[in-house]
């Protein structure tokens, strides 16, 4: 679709796994923590409640004719005052994916 | 009953006719169960409530599918809640084409469409149509390239009368043509929270 003289477009945000929701000694897989990049309080959070999440990886064999594989999540809910947010997916995120990135997409969208 | 016919049976829809005219009970007692439809408790789902900030005219910017990030124009909302664009399709190649508001950034931008006449384009338009040479069992085999998709001439003249309204408006506006024919992208140190659209 995209010609090779048109700039790529993006459309989503950057965001980084910190890791999983946790008390001081348990921690919950079902729920990450997420810090979206440029999100900095509890008030920018709330813009991105709702939000779907890509959790993209490569495999090494293809599946559907393409070799990236993607978890799907949402936003849920802010996560203490510094704009960090914690979101569920599809499938809990693996322990290697601590310290990976995700795509914090602009969708479902309210404004 | 070829060939026989005895008085006073009558067909089920006669009988129920009958039944609250005279008081008397039905002569037409159907021999075999006729399965009726269970009763559903199941909510119809009525459709969602177009946001105050989309409406008929108004520039919106594509989030995802394979037109994401144009900007297109609302022309208006279908009964199904989802929303009838144009790119215009001269300008940056959206067709008339329906999209889910949830995937969709309102703009400020508003432009007059009331000159635009949509009033003949429904979801029912947008329905799926069989296609009357369906490849066979041997062609699907047969491995060869898969043939392009065919825009219907009916399509084709809906788009060319729609834009052509819609042009009128869009070139007698400054800019607007360069506004709508270009990409809606973030960059580096965008926030789109911190945006207004």
């Amino acid at each position: 679709m995209t010609k090779q003289n048109t700039q790529p477009v993006r459309l989503y945000l950057p965001g980084a796994i910190l890791g999983y929701k946790r008390g001081l000694r348990n921690q919950y897989n079902h729920t990450s923590l997420i810090k979206i990049k440029g999100c900095d309080s509890k008030e920018d959070a709330q813009f991105y409640l709702g939000k779907r999440i890509a959790y993209i990886t490569k495999a090494s064999s293809g599946k559907n004719g393409s070799k990236f594989r993607v978890n799907w999540g949402k936003v849920c809910r802010s996560h203490g005052s510094n704009g960090v947010v914690k979101c569920k997916f599809s499938r809990d995120l693996p322990p290697q994916s601590i310290g990976g990135r995700v795509r914090v997409m602009l969708y479902p969208s309210h404004i | 009953m070829v060939g026989v016919r005895v008085l006073g049976i009558t067909g089920p829809k006669k009988a129920a006719k009958a039944a609250p005219a005279t008081g008397k009970s039905a002569r037409y007692y159907p021999a075999d169960d006729i399965p009726r439809p269970k009763h559903s408790r199941a909510k119809k789902h009525n459709a969602p409530k177009v946001r105050a900030s989309i409406t008929p005219g108004t520039v919106c910017i594509l989030l995802s599918g394979r037109f994401r990030g144009k900007r297109v124009v609302c022309l208006k909302s279908l009964e199904s809640g989802l929303l009838l664009v144009s790119g215009p399709y001269k300008v940056n190649g959206v067709p008339l084409r329906r999209v889910n508001q949830r995937y969709v950034i309102a703009t400020s931008t508003k432009l007059d469409v009331s000159k635009v006449d949509v009033s003949k384009i429904n979801d029912a338009y947008f329905a799926r149509v069989e296609s009357a040479n369906k490849e066979g069992e041997e062609e699907f085999f047969a491995n060869d390239a898969p043939k392009p998709a065919i825009v219907s001439d009916q399509r084709k003249a809906d788009q060319k009368t729609v834009d052509a309204a819609l042009m009128k408006v869009v070139e007698s506006t400054p800019l607007l043509k360069n506004y709508l024919g270009s990409n809606f992208s973030l960059k580096k140190h965008d926030r789109p929270h911190k945006m207004v659209f």
